[in-house]
């Protein structure tokens, strides 16, 4: 029972992939949504942090700006005869505290071109991130605590 | 069997424009690939490919058969959603597999690790 939001979003995306509103076809959807999540079970937990649509909507045209930048700033770089590269590796402190944001944040920071994140630290405090232009760390520390991870806090910190 | 000839001049402009766009992305991203000198710059480049490319791409695809169709189509939604949730955990781990080593091999060039399970790992 505590699933049944999930099992009836599954739902409507069932109905709007297969383009078609029957109530046979919800019927099935829905079936099929609880035999997923059924095959799941066991990972399953309720959804604990709030939800903000407008902190998300946010959060998405941030990543959409930021793709637009980093992508031109790295096809100018590649397509240029002599590329001028300072790549590095450097620490990132994290502020983000649950599993939950630290991953979309080392996800994020992964599809933006030019930066990379490699590896986080045991006690999830530390997150290092390979960068293509590494020349001023601090700036890019800044760019990232003032952008990704400002918003991924306002988003779903509880 | 094509009906891309019904399709109305300002979805195909768009539809062109979308294509062309993510195409460049995917052949920057290519050229990038082939021209950057070290393993984790390499990596860098598939972003700019599955990120811009990727997603320009499908919504090219999603305009016109939306526009030929005359209704909403989502499929491609859920194409970039696994794209960009799959993508960047594979270049992490590659990333992450080559760190290591590198610690491993010449740990006065990368940060090391901190924390409880740093003596650990560097054991």
């Amino acid at each position: 029972m505590k699933f049944l939001a999930i099992n009836l979003i599954l739902t409507v995306i069932w109905g709007t992939i297969s383009a078609s509103f029957t109530p046979a076809n919800l019927l099935l959807g829905f079936a099929v949504g609880a035999l997923s999540l059924w095959l799941i079970r066991r990972e399953l937990k309720p959804v604990t942090y709030p939800i903000r649509p407008l902190r998300l909507v946010l959060l998405l045209a941030l990543f959409i700006k930021e793709l637009a930048v980093s992508a031109t700033k790295v096809a100018i770089l590649v397509t240029r005869k002599k590329m001028a590269l300072k790549p590095g590796i450097f620490a990132y402190p994290l502020t983000a505290r649950s599993d939950f944001e630290i991953t979309l944040l080392a996800n994020l920071i992964t599809l933006t071109p030019g930066t990379l994140s490699v590896d986080v630290s045991g006690d999830r405090k530390t997150l290092y991130v390979h960068a293509l232009d590494c020349a001023d760390p601090g700036a890019l520390r800044q760019d990232i605590a003032r952008g990704f991870e400002r918003r991924i806090r306002e988003a779903f910190e509880r | 069997m094509s009906h891309l000839t019904d399709l109305p001049a300002w979805a195909a402009i768009a539809v062109c424009g979308l294509l062309l766009m993510g195409a460049a992305m995917t052949l920057i991203g290519s050229i990038g690939l082939l021209r950057l000198p070290t393993f984790y710059d390499r990596l860098h480049a598939p972003t700019i490919t599955t990120s811009g490319g990727t997603i320009l791409v499908c919504f090219a695809s999603m305009l016109c058969f939306a526009v030929l169709q005359s209704r909403w189509i989502f499929h491609e939604v859920l194409i970039i959603v696994f794209i960009t949730v799959t993508t960047p955990v594979t270049l992490m781990l590659l990333g992450q597999a080559s760190l290591y080593r590198h610690r491993f091999e010449k740990p006065q060039d990368v940060p090391l690790k901190q924390g409880p399970h740093a003596e650990k790992d560097r054991e």
